[in-house]
């Protein structure tokens, strides 16, 4: 067999892995390999900042479920991937991330871009690999694409010193992967589920909780079969929604700190909560020693290390939560839960999500909008913080993979990169990007991009000129000293658009949301940003401070006559 | 973190507030550069101290046996388990506290003994076992091999009579009879 460069393998295995495209910026160490990319048909999108193409990777993996590649240089190019691999570390997101990196015998001599890449990344990826003999390259990239995405997905970062990826190799695919450590649970243990579905029978308030597990192991059909079956409301965290639909009449919607108030009522009161694939998370639990203190629980995760990590369990089933829930399905019958669903139908009624239309321009109003004129069916991404909440409040999400949202990371900057990655993904869907003007200017350069590639994102920024959740804490928990949240220096951001060839319009009256919407949604020739200048202080209720306990969720704003302040509320003994 | 050993094996946290009990756990690890830096960062973000680490070759060299003794709280050590069973390079993770398993470590002892009390230092330390390594004018160093337990109480009987050194190894674990130690 002729002898290729390691670079040239490390692309064709990228190829046989099915990777349509890489994001990538690239830098003298990671030069070989970019140079391979000239003769493969994998395509390279050039992206503004390496930030930005682990983002357009991550939108690319979580619209697909296939893992995402991006490739960067050494030094600089490699730390600036660290927010994005933290991104996908938290949200379980199957990402291959190559770096350049100076050559073998310059590391740790302080040479020109070099950093200790693999170790700056040790406590934000799945695994790591620093190939220092080009023999293991083929051996190496396979395995980090069988890691990435088996198990519980997360990221895999690759750094490739530059002698490695210029030295001429055996193109040699057939070795087996050497990962004696590493394993992947499938099916749960049969008396797990069958001990599962007997405390399901037994359950009067039963409830699922779904996650993201539910999300990445396609276990939609199965809750749904477990949830009509068995008639239990179900209620989604931020990642999970896509798995049970959420226009479905047993769902709650998103529970947790900024939760539907029926879906938070259905916690508090529930005899039996059941997680499939979500891990606990303190924007769900709030104060995790009461949290459903009187309730049966449940944990159905393959990630074993998730198991009474935050609460304690009655029953986990370790496995795959699309196996382990067709296996309940097998065995469980249906318990009485009729009194059970009137009430929650009787708070569903009493507690609906709800906001002022018309007058004041809300941000609510242009979500729904949006969301109304593609039909519920377009890609949906956001980046972190009031925005973000309300896209998932309202945003109602059918279908899976088309919720894309930084949740665990919470990073800002994350959802237009993204919604690239997912265009890229689906060229003729719908794309919607919403996200706050602080976190689109994070990573706004990447609007060259999109322009390039003519992708056709509608990027809906709500601009409240505020760090908009940080001011809501500051204003409800701290006096309203507002510290470090005015957005005053924001560009106009229609002319942004235009400047980079991208169409720009402006929504400032509720009267003119449905034309303008209608005008962007019709809009396919390339990027269109929607400067949004809503309310500038409205707050997202429900909310549940962090670390309080669900008898504490303040449902809706207090109605305050004029010229009342409102009363200040205790600071929250919560993290963040 | 600075513990303080006291005579039941269990050591105090910094603040001194709650009891943390010892414990020794055994690993199998990939053999490979790195791999020591992802099982510190596990521990070291819980805040979780490690008192002694011995890393060895095992039978094959392509795998290392650790044996790591930590101290702190029970709940934050069983999930530092789970995360450390769920690095790629651990093959495999266990907390043989408590467990009927022969556990060995060695310490060398140095004394700075007058002539007076020389003799008394050497007959103690041939009583205890003690292998007299070297006694010189001013230094007498004495080695010891053993459980924990019995090499602190050398320690605290050497005490009496100066001790200016001591260094200890970490202990290494070796299941009984059949059964295979990791």
């Amino acid at each position: 067999m002729t002898k290729k460069t390691a670079a040239e393998v490390i692309v064709d295995i990228v190829q046989q892995q099915g990777v349509e495209y890489i994001f990538g910026l690239p830098g003298g160490a990671a030069i070989p390999i970019f140079d391979a990319l000239v003769d493969s048909p994998v395509q390279l999108v050039l992206t503004r900042h390496e930030q930005g193409a682990v983002h357009m990777a991550d939108g690319f993996a979580r619209a697909t479920g296939k893992p995402g590649v991006a490739l960067v240089t050494s030094g600089p190019g490699a730390t600036n991937t660290i927010t994005g691999l933290l991104t996908a570390l938290m949200d379980s997101i199957p990402l291959v991330v190559i770096c350049g990196q100076q050559t073998t015998w310059n590391l740790g001599l302080d040479a020109f871009q070099e950093a200790d890449v693999s170790g700056i990344s040790f406590p934000v990826v799945k695994h790591s690999y620093l190939i220092k003999d080009p023999q293991d390259v083929p051996r190496i990239l396979r395995e980090a694409f069988h890691i990435c995405q088996t198990g519980r997905p997360g990221p895999v970062l690759v750094d490739v010193p530059k002698d490695v990826s210029s030295a001429l190799i055996e193109p040699e695919f057939e070795e087996d992967y050497h990962l004696p450590g590493y394993s992947v649970p499938s099916d749960g243990d049969p008396q797990a589920v069958e001990y599962a579905a007997r405390l399901l029978e037994r359950a009067r308030r039963p409830l699922l909780l779904v996650g993201h597990g539910a999300v990445i192991s396609g276990a939609e059909k199965a809750v749904i079969h477990l949830a009509e079956k068995l008639q239990i409301p179900v209620t989604n965290t931020l990642l999970g929604k896509g798995c049970f639909p959420e226009t479905h009449p047993l769902s709650l919607g998103m529970l947790g700190m900024h939760g539907t108030a029926y879906a938070n009522k259905a916690v508090a009161a529930c005899d039996l909560i059941m997680s499939i694939g979500s891990r606990w998370d303190d924007r769900i639990t709030g104060k995790t020693d009461v949290f459903c203190k009187d309730a049966v629980k449940i944990h159905i995760d393959i990630d074993p290390s998730e198991f009474n990590k935050t609460v304690q369990m009655d029953c986990t089933i370790l496995g795959d939560a699309r196996r382990v829930v067709e296996a309940l399905n097998a065995v469980t019958s249906r318990g009485d839960t009729r009194e059970w669903l009137k009430q929650v139908e009787k708070w569903r009624r009493q507690y609906p999500l709800k906001y002022k239309k018309g007058g004041r321009l809300r941000a609510e109003h242009v979500m729904e909008e949006i969301h109304q004129q593609t039909g519920g069916k377009a890609f949906i991404t956001t980046d972190v913080g009031q925005h973000q909440m309300w896209a998932a409040q309202y945003m109602r999400t059918d279908h899976r993979f088309r919720w894309i949202t930084s949740g665990g990371a919470g990073t800002m900057g994350f959802g237009f990169p993204a919604a690239i990655g997912a265009q890229f993904a689906h060229p003729d869907a719908t794309v919607v990007t919403v996200v706050g003007d602080g976190g689109f200017q994070m990573t706004q350069a990447e609007l060259a991009t999109a322009v390039i590639h003519k992708l056709p994102i509608k990027i809906l920024v709500i601009n409240n000129r505020y760090l908009g959740m940080v001011r809501q804490w500051q204003s409800l928990f701290y006096d309203n000293r507002l510290s470090g949240v005015d957005m005053i220096g924001n560009p106009n951001f229609v002319k942004l658009a235009e400047s980079y060839g991208a169409k720009g319009l402006r929504i400032k009256r509720s009267a003119d949301v449905k034309r303008i919407i209608r005008t962007a949604v019709e809009y396919n020739d390339g990027p269109c940003l929607i400067d949004v200048e809503v309310e500038k202080e409205d707050n997202v209720y429900p909310m549940i401070p962090s670390g309080a306990t669900y008898d504490q969720m303040i449902i809706e704003a207090p109605k305050l006559k004029l010229g009342q302040t409102a009363p200040k509320l205790e600071k929250p003994v919560g993290s963040t | 973190m600075a513990t303080t050993l006291s005579s039941n094996g269990t050591s105090t946290n910094g603040t001194g507030t709650r009891p943390y009990r010892k414990h020794t756990l055994s690993l199998l690890v990939n053999n490979k550069p790195g791999v020591l830096i992802r099982i510190a960062l596990v521990f070291a973000r819980r805040a979780y101290n490690i008192d002694s680490l011995v890393v060895s070759p095992s039978k094959d060299p392509s795998f290392s046996v650790m044996n790591i003794v930590a101290s702190g709280d029970e709940k934050v050590l069983d999930q530092i388990l789970k995360q450390l069973n769920k690095l790629v390079d651990v093959l495999h993770a266990s907390d043989r506290t408590g467990q009927d398993i022969i556990q060995r470590e060695l310490a060398l002892f140095k004394l700075h003994c007058e002539q007076d009390v020389r003799s008394d230092v050497l007959q103690l330390a041939h009583a205890m076992n003690c292998e007299i390594v070297e006694v010189s004018e001013h230094a007498t160093i004495l080695q010891m091999t053993g459980d924990t337990e019995r090499l602190d109480s050398a320690h605290r009987v050497f005490e009496k009579y100066g001790v200016e050194e001591m260094i200890r190894t970490g202990k290494v674990l070796m299941a009984r009879g059949q059964e295979i130690t990791s």
